[in-house]
């Protein structure tokens, strides 16, 4: 089964997750619990690098949805990198772009978050 | 151009998710059997997750002892899959175009996948007759280039 991880960095200001395989209804949960135990930790500045996710569905692209107010409202963001035109092409399609900053690689998104490399 | 035989395939499985990845193996197959581009197979694959999982969590809320019921038509023109179920049924048409603004501040989710379907695929038509016969017909046409 090709299933779906997700690895997490940390750097000074910034915490990346790095998603692979197939993020459906089915491994949803896990990206899910993913933020929120980053929330419990306070952690709200969040890149979300998709460089291995071979496909989302919209039960993926709802988790960016709910968590985005409340990180946004610590003063944090969630931010996008390395999506391949595959998985961009899901997030245009529901107009996505023009609620979260997405980025071509993860230093860029780092940048924007102060992080100094 | 020889006309071509109607051909149908179906898959019938238990409603649920983690039987996702095989109807999209199932749906890629045969999207790519009938000839689309790969760009095309990934839509028609998409829309058809989108649609299984819509009754995976909303006609069967979940209950993996129901059945995923998905056939689907080729022939020279198109690919129709047809994905029916028995439970309570919804008005598609009640259904507002998401307004991700407004999904934002109510952290609620659904609706997008409604809304990929149609825009992924050249028709989607509902059939709704609760607690008997719901189903979805989703259909792209070999000619066409949508989304």
């Amino acid at each position: 089964m090709s299933g779906f991880d997700i690895s997490r960095s940390d750097f000074d200001n910034v915490t990346a997750l790095h998603l692979s395989g197939f993020l459906d209804a089915h491994t949803v949960p896990v990206f899910e619990d993913a933020i929120q135990g980053l929330l419990k930790e306070n952690i709200f500045n969040i890149i979300v690098n998709m460089q291995n996710l071979d496909y989302i569905s919209s039960a993926g692209l709802g988790v960016f949805m709910g968590f985005i107010e409340e990180i946004r409202e610590q003063g944090g963001d969630i931010k996008l990198s390395n999506l391949s035109s595959k998985v961009y092409k899901v997030f245009d399609l529901l107009g996505f772009p023009a609620l979260f900053e997405i980025f071509d690689d993860e230093n860029s998104a780092k940048s924007k978050f102060g992080h100094s490399k | 151009m020889k006309k071509m035989r109607k051909q149908k395939f179906k898959l019938k499985i238990s409603s649920a998710t983690e039987n996702l990845e095989i109807i999209r193996e199932f749906i890629n197959n045969l999207a790519t059997k009938a000839g689309f581009d790969e760009e095309r197979v990934d839509q028609i694959e998409l829309a058809v997750d989108e649609a299984c999982t819509n009754v995976i969590k909303h006609a069967y809320k979940y209950s993996t002892e129901r059945m995923l019921d998905i056939s689907v038509f080729l022939d020279n023109e198109k690919m129709e899959i047809v994905i029916m179920d028995k439970g309570g049924g919804f008005n598609p048409d009640k259904l507002p175009v998401p307004n991700l603004e407004k999904y934002m501040r109510v952290a609620k989710v659904g609706g997008l996948g409604i809304h990929l379907m149609r825009t992924l695929m050249d028709e989607v038509n509902f059939s709704i007759n609760p607690g008997k016969k719901n189903q979805v017909s989703l259909v792209k046409y070999l000619s066409r280039k949508s989304a």
